[in-house]
């Protein structure tokens, strides 16, 4: 038999109630509105366009602000608004070499054309608490400078002259770039599934996981050839027109690791690269992202799997935070059938267990008798 | 005209529809306001919002991936001449793309074509152009100058 268990319309509804009323908060203090989500906290935008793998800074920002602050709860939102919309088609593939650059550091060159450009990086601050914000002081203009405007190649392109560095990642010629919002996840994969998995994957979890191959744990030997954000075109084909329609330009973060191999059977000695590419400024998780895109190349590189970045299998089906928080939280909804059930097992287990040491027991005192 | 004319004008054509995508909407409606643009047009598609995936390439110049999708909103219209117009641009502004498509269908009419360009077009471009350089001069002020320190004893 069956009972169906209904109730709790009522609470659910003012339960919603009580949230809309504690997201707003006090109603004498202003409320927040999206372009100052968007101006004041673009990192935290930048994050949700990122994981909730859709560039739109107004709808972040709106998830940001129904989250009440909650970046995994706004990427869910995000993630799921854009289930509601028709795909238009592919983009052509940016062109980071002709990116207006805002930043661009190299860790390996200190004379790189074009030179290293801090741009509005937390670097060199001092970590301190800054109590003068609160009272929105003037902020300076930035400092000008005349600049020379030229093209900046990729560091990779200036290494790869010398033949000690392996070329951007090829894949066969008749391969078709997956799509993992289309087809379901099978493993092994190819790198291009993987770099996609990995741009909309969960910032601390890659964080955690290039941390552990630094601290030995699948060491790779990694050097930021280059990091680099600015603005790229988007181009895409349609039928309608004769040539590829420009559709404005996106802000991304690019890093180029570059690691020292000492080479092996499928190899030789040289340098091998991890590359990482996400939307919005987010240094942080392209560097974590090309150390993870390294250590899952241990198969194709020849080198031994020892350590869980190098597990692409463990790696890539934990890093979205939306089907990590979906399968944790989900604990705490109604299991009550589930628990009785479980209850009626253990109390069962619990008496055989009382019975057989009972009788142990009689069987040693009859024994020692 | 020529396979070689025919270039150029499709050339001048991208090049204007990038100029009206990369606008910012609120600017372009008030370019559009200022020019008494037409707005007797028939829209046959649209205004529509819908995604794109954004694609890569490994390694910044190897094989193609997708890393994220984003919006965008498209419309068609053909004006009472006959002209058909497109626009395609990021984000979700509805009247961006009406406005846009409608100022591709004029661009195309050869006597409207200097009206478009001089009076929505130029100013666009001269802002983005502006922008961009304001862009450039604050990071190239944050370059790096090394310099070496002289030691030793000689």
């Amino acid at each position: 038999m069956y009972v169906a268990v209904k109730g709790g319309e009522a609470a659910i509804a003012n339960a919603h109630r009580l949230l809309a009323d504690r997201r707003r908060g006090d109603r004498s203090v202003p409320a927040l509105r999206i372009d100052q989500i968007v101006e004041q906290l673009a990192l935290g935008v930048d994050r949700v366009m990122s994981e909730g793998s859709l560039y739109d800074r107004e709808l972040a920002a709106l998830a940001i602000m129904q989250s009440r602050g909650d970046l995994i709860e706004a990427i869910f939102l995000v993630r799921a608004y854009r289930t509601t919309l028709p795909r238009f088609g592919y983009t052509r593939p940016i062109d980071t070499a002709a990116m207006q650059v805002e930043r661009r550091v190299s860790a390996t060159y200190k004379d790189l054309p074009g030179g290293q450009l801090l741009g509005p990086t937390f670097d060199y601050t001092h970590r301190l608490l800054d109590p003068e914000l609160a009272n929105d002081p003037a902020i300076a203009e930035p400092e000008q400078r005349e600049g020379d405007g030229q093209r900046m190649a990729r560091v990779s392109e200036i290494l790869a002259h010398e033949g000690l560095i392996e070329a951007d990642g090829e894949l066969p010629e008749d391969h078709l770039t997956g799509d993992i919002t289309r087809e379901p996840l099978e493993f092994p994969m190819e790198r291009d599934i993987r770099l996609q998995a990995l741009s909309r994957g969960d910032e601390g979890f890659l964080l955690a996981l290039g941390y552990s191959t630094q601290r030995g744990y699948g060491r790779s030997h990694p050097f930021v050839g280059e990091v680099r954000i600015g603005e790229v075109e988007l181009e895409l084909d349609v039928p309608e027109l004769p040539f590829p329609v420009t559709l404005g330009r996106i802000r991304v973060t690019e890093c180029q690791m570059v690691n020292q191999f000492k080479g092996s059977a499928k190899a030789p000695p040289q340098f091998t690269r991890g590359y990482g590419l996400v939307f919005g400024q987010s240094e942080r998780k392209a560097m974590a992202m090309s150390l993870c895109d390294r250590a899952l190349r241990a198969g194709e590189l020849g080198e031994d799997i020892t350590a869980p970045a190098q597990d692409e299998e463990f790696v890539i089906s934990h890093s979205d935070n939306v089907q990590a928080t979906g399968f944790v939280e989900h604990l705490k909804l109604p299991h009550y059938v589930d628990f009785q059930a479980e209850l009626d097992l253990v109390r069962r287990m619990r008496s055989e267990h009382d019975k057989r040491n009972q009788s142990n027991e009689t069987e040693q005192r009859e024994a020692a008798e | 005209m020529d396979r070689r004319q025919e270039r150029e004008l499709e050339a001048e054509r991208k090049a204007a529809m990038a100029a009206l995508a990369q606008a910012p909407a609120d600017e372009l409606k008030r370019l559009c306001a200022a020019a008494g643009m037409t707005h007797e047009a028939e829209m046959l598609r649209g205004p529509e919002t819908g995604l794109v995936s954004v694609r890569g390439r490994i390694g910044g110049g190897g094989a193609p991936f997708n890393f994220g999708e984003a919006t965008v909103t498209r419309a068609t219209a053909r004006l009472p001449g006959g002209e058909i117009g497109h626009s395609y641009a990021l984000g979700r502004d509805k009247e961006k793309a009406r406005l846009s498509a409608i100022a591709d269908a004029l661009w195309q009419n050869p006597t409207r074509r200097a009206e478009i360009e001089d009076r929505i077009l130029a100013p666009l471009r001269a802002a983005q152009a502006e922008a961009d350089a304001i862009g450039r001069a604050e990071t190239a002020a944050t370059k790096v100058d090394f310099f070496t320190m002289v030691r030793g004893e000689d």
